[in-house]
């Protein structure tokens, strides 16, 4: 699949801000006044930030409206409606603590499930594809809400309401679940049980080959289906995203006392690795329409 | 609302004869000419005349070879490829405007224009890369069975059939209602072992694909070497055969 800047901000940075309003909504960090502002400023400018990001990759933005009709069957329409309600009741919760001083818990616990929710959301308009073998397993959802839970974490150590250990611990476990998602979904096309033959149905026949494609140039199922670009690199970035996803912030967070310093460059190596492993979850995720094409 | 129907009236869909197809793309050509013209946003082109052409197309011809398991001589198969019109389309549900409906009166699958935000998503779903997204309208554009044809009495009865299947030189295109089993196309594709497009993606689509009839094996059993009719000469040429033989 075509790994779009759009999406991949968009999915990366939304998750670390609303991975930031589950623990807010808890409470952690319990904050008032002009901290809780910065606080929420912050996860706010990440996920409505990130979510503006993929209005870019829109043909048709005017129609963006009506992406919040069909939550009954379409979970891009979810995400979208949950979104909206998670960032709602946040507002509730935030004008509260920053201006009046006052906690209400309510729309805090209300506002992290919902948060939790439009992530899982996010998830499932990529692991609903039956199309894309490598998207289609359970472990994609436990993922990206590992990511966001973990990146949440880390922002919540800054001052020092997380302890070091707690987001050290939930990283560790992002990490090694990451690995494992890699190795499970190395396997999945072949598990799927698409083939050339079957997408022919010429497999009755014996062994398909295409001839010659219906087309010479590209075209927009070759744009975005069928991306081949940078594949050959992608165990090294698989190497580059597990240290800057988990080593190197693990390390920080439990060996250094906590401070922002600590806190602010742990965030930085945990969303480059972040970035990369999502180009990754795109660039190597193969759509079987490419069978067509004697890719696959 | 992007549910799916539990139930089409009809189930218009169509046919193709990968025996008979020979692959000349004129379906292509006339599926672009008229869907060009008429119901939506027309299929453009992009650096039509320049270095690196392409564009929007419905409809397009692959080219295949199908090597025999048991070592056999190779054959190629045209393979005209379009939106099949699935029962269960996924590309309909995942839609997050609305855009996207399947026909209960026909079972057609259509993308309502005036409604569709270009996210691709719907054509991410489908297995057959039937949607193409027009890079110039921004909206995605698929195979609507020419619905503006197949119901339109402004034009004579016989056109009244989608384009791809008026033109067709070949005869390799069939259109009809696959839901009723009594008509041409459902016994069509009972006579001759009518197959689904890739089956385990669960879409149950309502096109059909013709098998290629078996190839004549001629090639493996060469006929049999002609009978000797006269092992010995007899006559003069039986004289002259121990004559020269003597000599």
């Amino acid at each position: 699949m075509h790994p779009a800047p759009s999406v991949i901000i968009f999915t990366s940075i939304s998750g670390l801000g609303f991975g930031f309003f589950i623990w807010l909504g808890l409470g952690i960090p319990d904050l008032y006044g002009w901290e809780a502002f910065a606080a929420f400023f912050v996860a706010y400018a990440l996920s409505v930030g990130g979510l503006l990001a993929s209005v870019f990759h829109l043909a048709n933005k005017k129609n963006v409206i009506y992406s919040f009709s069909q939550w009954q069957t379409s979970w891009l329409s979810r995400e979208g409606v949950l979104s909206v309600i998670a960032l709602l009741a946040f507002a509730v919760f935030a004008i509260g603590r920053i201006f009046f001083g006052t906690d209400l818990p309510v729309f805090g616990y209300i506002g992290s499930a919902l948060a939790l929710l439009t992530v899982f959301a996010t998830s499932m308009i990529y692991t609903q594809l039956k199309t894309v073998p490598r998207w289609n397993m359970p472990i994609n959802p436990v993922l990206f809400l590992l990511y966001a839970i973990s990146g949440g974490a880390i922002l919540a150590t800054a001052g020092g309401a997380l302890s070091g250990a707690v987001a050290g611990v939930l990283i560790l476990v992002l990490t090694a679940l990451q690995l494992a998602g890699w190795m499970m979904g190395d396997k999945r096309l072949a598990e799927s049980g698409s083939t050339k033959g079957t997408a022919t149905g010429l497999n009755t026949i014996g062994q398909v080959r295409l001839f010659e494609s219906a087309h010479t140039s590209r075209n927009y199922i070759l744009d975005e289906m069928v991306h081949m670009i940078g594949r050959k690199h992608a165990q090294k970035l698989r190497m580059i995203a597990v240290a800057a996803i988990g080593v190197v912030p693990v390390v920080l967070l439990l060996l250094l006392p906590p401070s922002i310093i600590v806190t602010l460059v742990a965030l930085a190596s945990h969303l480059i690795g972040v970035l990369a492993a999502r180009w990754l979850f795109f660039a190597e995720a193969e759509h079987v329409v490419g069978l067509y094409y004697n890719r696959g | 609302m992007t549910k799916l129907p539990t139930h089409t009236e009809k189930k218009l869909g169509l046919v193709i004869d990968l025996d008979t197809c020979v692959g000349c793309h004129a379906c292509v050509t006339s599926c672009k000419g008229w869907n060009t013209q008429n119901y939506g946003a027309p299929l453009s082109d992009i650096d039509a005349y320049g270095a690196d052409p392409e564009g929007t197309f419905l409809n397009r011809v692959f080219n295949y070879e199908v090597a025999p398991a048991d070592g056999g001589s190779s054959q190629t198969v045209h393979f005209p490829k379009s939106c099949l019109h699935c029962e269960d389309a996924p590309c309909v549900t995942v839609c997050p405007t609305g855009a996207s409906y399947k026909r209960v009166s026909d079972g057609i699958v259509l993308v309502n224009e005036d409604r569709c935000m270009g996210c691709g998503l719907c054509a991410w779903a489908c297995p057959y890369g039937a949607r193409e997204l027009d890079y110039d309208a921004g909206i995605m554009k698929k195979c609507t069975l020419c619905v503006d044809r197949i119901y339109n009495e402004n034009i004579p009865e016989e056109d009244r059939v989608p384009a791809c299947v008026r033109t067709c030189p070949a005869g390799a295109r069939h259109f009809g209602d696959l839901g009723d089993p009594e008509s041409d196309v459902s016994q069509l594709v009972a006579e001759r072992g009518g197959m689904d497009l890739m089956p385990e993606q669960g879409t149950k689509p309502v096109n059909k694909y013709l098998p290629p009839r078996p190839k004549d094996t001629l090639d493996k059993q060469p006929p049999k070497a002609l009978e000797t009719v006269a092992d010995e000469a007899k006559g003069f040429l039986g004289w002259l055969d121990k004559a020269l033989e003597k000599l």
